[in-house]
């Protein structure tokens, strides 16, 4: 027994420990940050959660790596999370109801600035009518 | 001749309203932050209306640790309140969630990314109002519930859906307003 006893250790020590992220092949490693730097990190809010270093950034990136090693798509990943956190854990806003403004706006605002153009180039007064020949005579005296 | 061209073109006032509007919006902003009624940085969770999500909460003496399938079955709604040691706004929610298991609530907790050492510290110092206790050192149970921080808090009712979520801490006002209605309304 003593004699095994340094064994069992090192056996024991060899065992992953509860918080171990599960080992991923290259590919899904990539796949794993790709999914990653699409979400955004809800304590820093502009950083993903591949780039923040806050704890829950953490917590979220081995959850994205346990699903990956699970064999899970990214769209199946992506909807476990927007399930949870909204399209707001999502860094490129979806295009729906709520964020048609949104989308609309890079269309609608050169739409408004030609219109207001357009219409001011309308509004603006005909040229003066030509000179009468009294008028014209007098700016001759004018001019000399 | 400034006052002629605005009367003949009310067009140009329109910048001019723009501008206005654009202030009034923001200082109306400004207030309701100050007012705690607008958060900028506030997380939506939509699991509110749902089951309790797959998740599991290990052992932490004296607490068992519980998972979703604990919530099968309830006699009465849980408040379940996720919290960490390291968090101050969780030591100032203490007494209030020992108030509400004094007044029969059952509160099971989930203690966060957190060490042994100072979770039992934490118990010492502030008490343990919780019928159930479990631990949640790598975080996985906390991106199942969807929270963005400690500490936070659910209603489940006895059906196991959610019903309530508060992304931050309990306070006199959300108990007596939201809380003890909702308790009463699923219980």
């Amino acid at each position: 027994m003593r004699r095994l006893l340094p064994l069992l250790l090192i056996l024991l020590s060899a065992l992953p420990s509860a918080a171990a992220p599960p080992t991923l092949t290259p590919a899904q490693e990539a796949r794993a940050a790709a999914i990653g730097s699409q979400l955004r990190c809800l304590v820093c809010q502009n950083e993903s959660v591949e780039e923040s270093s806050a704890t829950l950034a953490a917590n979220i990136r081995q959850v994205i790596r346990e699903q990956v090693a699970a064999g899970r798509t990214d769209h199946q990943v992506m909807q476990w999370m927007t399930a949870r956190y909204g399209d707001f854990i999502r860094l490129d806003p979806p295009f729906n109801r709520l964020t048609l403004l949104l989308w609309a706006v890079p269309v609608l605002a050169p739409a408004l600035g030609l219109g207001i153009a357009f219409a001011a180039s309308r509004q603006r007064r005909p040229p003066p009518a030509p000179l009468t020949e009294a008028e014209k005579s007098r700016l001759a005296t004018l001019l000399e | 001749m400034e006052r002629l061209a605005i009367r003949r073109r009310p067009l140009l006032l329109l910048p001019l309203a723009v501008v206005v509007l654009a202030g009034v919006g923001f200082v109306e902003l400004l207030q309701q932050a100050k007012e705690g009624r607008y958060n900028p940085r506030r997380v939506p969770n939509l699991l509110v209306g749902h089951p309790v999500p797959a998740f599991t909460a290990a052992p932490a003496s004296p607490g068992t640790g519980f998972s979703a399938a604990d919530f099968r079955h309830l006699s009465r709604p849980v408040l379940v309140n996720f919290f960490a040691s390291w968090c101050l706004p969780c030591h100032a929610e203490a007494p209030l969630l020992t108030e509400l298991k004094d007044h029969g609530v059952a509160i099971w907790g989930i203690d966060y990314s957190d060490s042994k050492a100072a979770f039992r510290g934490f118990l010492a110092a502030d008490g343990n109002p919780f019928a159930r206790l479990g631990a949640d050192p790598n975080g996985a149970a906390a991106v199942a519930w969807g929270i963005s921080g400690v500490p936070e808090s659910f209603l489940v009712d006895r059906e196991g859906i959610i019903r309530w979520h508060l992304g931050g801490p309990l306070s006199p006002p959300v108990l007596a307003d939201t809380l003890m209605p909702l308790l009463h309304k699923y219980a």
